[in-house]
């Protein structure tokens, strides 16, 4: 058992490894540099010399990796390009407001998730199922951009309820920044409750169908004791992964949404970063958010390790 | 004679194979519903240079913001340019873009999942491990560095997205032959001396093909969500072709006056995401594979 938990958390950090090689060499290997983009057209000559000098570009590249690497684990990821600031600065509260944003969308939409799930799972094929399915094959396959700029246009500037976009500095305090917000928050729950409750809904469908479920029904177990007891904890075990990789995916629709509600987070620090050319910043958030999608994955895999007796004896599933 | 011809009759043509899939997943309303729009959108696709009223890169100062009218159906948009013209020929570049991406990242995907679920062992780790570290950083990420570096260019994006939404096949197939590789038949051609090229074309890719065509349509759908949200972001197509990002996105800013120059591309993008993902679950389940329980990876 202790074994399987590190070994679990070993290949977490061999993948992160691996992350931090690809985004090196794919920062390497594509055209231009910090330096090119930043002189634009006075790259040549003793300027450029210079500027290499200065941002250290004119070491070999795997001495480069090695010194970045060494910092990085201790959180230090060097300096931006356009800022001229500590990335680790810049970083901060982006972080902070992410996760408030992520982390509402999470506690809203779980519960949410798990209660259309299971009704549309009991009531198949009948109208509730019907209704709610058919909302959330809207709500899934819409993209975010869409259904932010809807809820802007109706929510915003027809019924002027909320603010439409976030217009607040990065390091504002919490209170200020709720009602900010409840519309992207609403954004990024819709579709990733929408994904979840697909899932548990055929997760409880699946096990309704097996032998124990029948056993247990010809045996006379009550309808709803039978649903608690047998039907949900199996059920939901499987679905704690497939949520967790859901979670992870919508890291990208994340960051459109940051994008359309102008919040400021780490998704709206990718799009400046990458219109700026700033490959340290680039490189860092590619690591930070890296690290939270093997995070996230890791824990679920722990938490299913946990909750279910039957895997402490197995290998891990991959 | 009998047993031969008996055999005969079984072994239909590609093209009955085909049709019969069609007919069952237009059997089920929501089938007939995406296939309908799919097909609607194929075909606009080919037609709408004939169709369309006006040019769609004219601007006309004097237009500008019309609300829509007899003259205009959808209105006209800030530079005064038909939206209408600018919508139905709005999603060809998506459409073609993504299609070709979808079928470059079913063929790599596909083939070096099969490879690795073959051949196993420490092959199989190393390219199982690179695949994770690549599905970790977030597509959009990746797809913005590479873009922003090389261009926005047919030929950057469709290898660009064909590698990117490629990775998630790999794993699909790799454990679909996993499935496969058990069998006896597996064994059996082995046993008879054949190669592993021969395995792979004659008993691993038709009892894996449903799985990563299913797949491949599903890849399709998040492709031209992908490939929207770039557009949307100025990072896909560039000004002033037709896009339905691009257009959302354009007209975002002056939506509190001039709702239907937004509303119209909503609409397009949305029914066609809609449609190619209602066509693929009634594609997967014609071919009855469920593949609801899995992650969007």
């Amino acid at each position: 058992m202790l074994f399987l938990i590190i070994k679990r958390i070993l290949l977490g950090f061999i993948t992160l490894f691996i992350v931090s090689l690809i985004t090196f060499v794919g920062t390497e290997i594509l055209p231009g540099d910090a330096c090119t983009t930043y002189l634009e057209r006075q790259a040549f000559g003793e300027q450029l010399e210079a500027c290499y000098r200065r941002l250290g570009l004119n070491v070999p590249a795997y001495e480069r990796y090695v010194s970045w690497a060494v910092n990085a684990i201790q959180g230090d990821f060097g300096y931006s390009l356009s800022g001229e600031m500590p990335i680790k600065e810049v970083l901060g509260p982006r972080i902070k407001n992410s996760l408030v944003l992520a982390s509402a969308a999470i506690f809203i939409g779980i519960p949410i998730a798990l209660i259309l799930g299971i009704v549309t799972a009991l009531w198949r094929d009948k109208l509730p199922d019907v209704a709610i399915s058919t909302v959330t094959i809207f709500a899934m396959t819409i993209p975010e951009f869409i259904s932010a700029t809807l809820l802007i246009l109706i929510i915003a500037i027809w019924l002027e309820w909320l603010p439409g976009i976030v217009i607040v500095p990065t390091d504002v305090s919490f209170l200020e920044l709720l009602p900010n917000i409840i519309l992207p928050v609403i954004a990024i729950a819709m579709i990733m409750t929408a994904h979840m409750a697909r899932m548990v809904r055929s997760s409880v469908i699946q096990v309704m169908a097996s032998e124990y479920v029948q056993m247990a029904i010809l045996k006379g177990v009550p309808y709803w004791k039978m649903v608690f007891k047998h039907v949900l904890p199996n059920a939901l075990l499987p679905a704690i992964n497939v949520v967790a990789l859901t979670i992870a995916w919508l890291l990208g629709g994340v960051v459109v949404t940051e994008v359309v509600f102008n919040y400021p987070g780490l998704g709206r620090l990718v799009i400046e970063s990458i219109s700026n050319r700033d490959l340290p910043t680039v490189q860092a958030l590619a690591i930070i958010l890296a690290s939270i999608y093997v995070s996230i994955n890791l824990l679920a895999d722990l938490m299913t390790l946990m909750l279910n007796p039957r895997l402490k004896t197995l290998q891990i599933r991959k | 004679m009998k047993v031969n011809s008996i055999y005969k009759e079984e072994k239909k043509s590609a093209f009955q194979k085909v049709s019969e899939v069609i007919i069952t997943m237009a059997s089920r309303p929501s089938g007939f519903i995406g296939l309908s729009i799919l097909v609607f959108h194929i075909i606009l696709a080919f037609i709408s240079p004939y169709i369309a009223p006006y040019d769609f890169k004219a601007i006309n100062p004097t237009l500008m913001l019309q609300a829509p009218s007899a003259e205009y159906w959808f209105g006209t948009d800030d530079l005064g340019r038909d939206v209408f013209t600018r919508t139905i020929l709005g999603g060809r570049t998506a459409l073609t873009i993504t299609f070709f991406g979808s079928l470059i990242a079913l063929l790599w995907g596909g083939l070096l999942g099969i490879f690795c679920g073959l051949v196993g062992g420490k092959i199989d780790d190393i390219v199982m491990r690179i695949v994770d570290a690549f599905l970790s950083i977030p597509w959009i990420l990746a797809m913005l560095l590479i873009v922003s570096l090389l261009g926005t260019s047919t030929e950057v994006l469709i290898p660009a997205l064909g590698f990117f939404y490629g990775k998630g096949i790999v794993r699909v197939a790799r454990a679909a032959t996993h499935d496969v590789i058990a069998k006896d038949f597996i064994v059996s051609a082995r046993a008879r001396g054949h190669s592993n090229f021969s395995i792979i074309w004659n008993e691993i890719i038709p009892n894996v093909r449903d799985a990563i065509l299913v797949e491949g349509a599903m890849r399709w759908s998040w492709m031209l969500l992908g490939f929207s949200s770039l557009s949307f972001l100025g990072f896909g197509v560039s000004p002033p072709t037709p896009d339905w990002g691009l257009m959302i996105s354009n007209a975002r800013g002056l939506m509190s006056f001039a709702y239907w120059a937004v509303i119209a591309p909503i609409v397009g993008l949305s029914s066609l995401i809609i449609g190619i993902n209602l066509t693929a679950d009634a594609f997967a389940k014609a071919l009855g594979i469920d593949r609801s329980t899995k992650a969007p990876v």
